[in-house]
């Protein structure tokens, strides 16, 4: 059992609650309780954090366009239109066939980080959550993948901020995707080419993260794909689950996002 | 109408400018010389275009892109008129973008060209400052370069959307220590403000307060600790930077 912070739905204010992250409980929930988004900053991505990430391009990292392996973070946001909580809809756009589904551990931060040194840079964390990053497929990191990105929906967070004390060490906790309940992806935070840590001070030395701003420390290599009718469960060790489902554009405007 | 935001004598207030004189919402009349500018609004998503002037693009020996070449800041980056924008030891490349800010005045998906400027509040000047020498190939203009703190002049206010009669003919000019340093005009846009409004609302919902900054033409050149920046645009107004020097991490 953990204290984690929870957005009720139709309550204003999050509520510190007690929550069983391996049951995905609620302590004093009747189980009928709805979810909101939990965060209210910027949500920031970092891409190319997990060591496979690198595998996976390969000698290609030495090649036109990129010329040479990457130095500083590789940042991206998501913006306010991709925000949606737990057990939403999530809209297949319309001509496409099927989207990549990343399962990110989200840093949520407490206080304002600034060029914060690597050995401090957890008192700046308030706590962690579940972020699920969807994206169009892309081979190409080259140019900013804004419309691969950033579609209506694309950023699912959830179910609630567990407290960062209560998390034991955030770069060593198993991260998996089940898709209609099969195990789909299995990664763990031990794989970051960045820890937790080394992030915040990384990032922190050319901008600030303010408090309420999120980051997402990367995608495990090989983001499954899925699409409409699917569910995919995002399930990471001390935290909890986020599950969302996928619909077509037609029947997501059709039904609407229940 | 030019609407600002302004913090004066410990308050936050949005303002209307008339000459040097500024109408708080309070009712107060106070002169410019007694506020501090901030940006102009509290925006939402911050959108920019790369590479969206032709001659821009061939300065930088880039072919002009097929489809706008997109980036996203977040609003770390923004500081108003009169602001200050800390320039880092080791940068020998900082250079200053006159841009158009198009301001977004309602929600909207799919909008076509035609009903664009229906969905535009206004208008403003940015200027969005680059370090070319951080310039890496992920994701680029990757966020060392773009999206430090401060690194967005924008303002001094939005001028409304009835006050700038055709946005796609503006001069824009860049003076460094009163010396003009760029000089271009919207209308050689490779992407419009319509095209662009159509373009990113094809795929995402646009929001009131969204702001797209719609690219540089050709001539940035650097720029040093002390010197002043004022970019202009025609019909808009004139917005003043000064460049500082980046304070070092502190020693923990």
């Amino acid at each position: 059992m953990k204290k984690a912070k929870v957005q009720l739905s139709g309550v204003p204010q999050a509520k510190e609650m007690t929550i069983d992250p391996a049951k995905g409980t609620l302590s004093d929930g009747d189980g009928s309780l709805r979810l909101d988004f939990p965060l209210s900053g910027n949500v920031y991505g970092t891409a190319m954090n997990y060591k496979g990430n690198l595998d996976q391009f390969g000698r290609s990292l030495h090649e036109a366009p990129y010329q040479k392996p990457p130095e500083a973070p590789v940042l991206y946001m998501k913006p306010r239109n991709t925000f949606t909580g737990p057990e939403t809809a999530i809209r297949i756009p319309e001509g496409e066939t099927e989207v990549e589904v990343g399962a990110a551990l989200a840093i949520v931060f407490g206080r304002t980080a600034s060029k914060v040194h690597e050995k401090n840079a957890l008192d700046f964390v308030s706590g962690y959550t579940i972020v699920n990053d969807i994206s169009l497929p892309h081979d190409s990191i080259h140019r900013p993948a804004i419309k691969e990105k950033a579609q209506d929906g694309f950023c699912a967070a959830g179910p609630w901020i567990v407290n960062a004390d209560e998390v034991v060490n955030p770069d060593d906790l198993g991260i998996r995707i089940y898709i209609n309940g099969a195990l789909r992806q299995e990664h763990s935070t031990s794989e970051l080419v960045r820890p937790v840590g080394k992030l915040i001070a990384d990032v922190s030395s050319f901008m600030t993260l303010h408090k309420g701003d999120t980051l997402l420390v990367g995608l495990p290599p090989g983001a499954p794909r899925v699409q409409s009718g699917d569910e995919v469960r995002i399930q990471i060790d001390e935290i909890g689950a986020l599950t969302n489902h996928f619909v077509s554009e037609r029947s997501y405007v059709k039904e609407g996002n229940r | 109408m030019k609407k600002a935001r302004v913090s004066y004598k410990g308050n936050v207030y949005e303002a209307i400018v008339e000459g040097d004189q500024l109408l708080l919402e309070s009712g107060q009349t106070v002169h410019e010389s007694k506020v501090t500018w901030l940006p102009p609004l509290e925006t939402g998503t911050i959108f920019a275009l790369g590479l969206n002037f032709a001659d821009h693009a061939s300065e930088l020996a880039f072919n002009a892109p097929k489809e706008p070449l997109v980036f996203l800041k977040g609003p770390n980056t923004l500081i108003g008129h009169h602001g200050e924008t800390p320039r880092p030891t080791d940068v020998t490349h900082m250079h200053y973008e006159c841009e158009l800010a198009v301001v977004i005045g309602r929600q909207g998906k799919n909008i076509t060209k035609d009903e664009a400027y229906d969905y535009v509040a206004g208008y403003t000047i940015a200027n969005d400052y680059a370090f070319r020498d951080y310039l890496e190939n992920y994701y680029r203009p990757n966020f060392r370069v773009k999206n430090r703190d401060n690194c967005t002049p924008i303002g001094p206010w939005i001028m409304d959307k009835d006050d700038v009669s055709d946005p796609m003919n503006l001069a824009l000019r860049t003076y460094v220590n009163g010396t003009l340093e760029q000089e271009g005009s919207t209308k050689d846009m490779i992407f419009s403000v319509p095209y662009l409004i159509e373009y990113l609302s094809s795929f995402m919902t646009l929001n009131e307060g969204d702001v797209i900054l719609t690219g540089t033409p050709k001539g940035p050149t650097k720029v040093n600790v002390g010197d002043e920046v004022v970019t202009e645009i025609e019909g808009i107004g004139r917005l003043a930077n000064t460049i500082i020097e980046e304070q070092p991490a502190p020693i923990s």
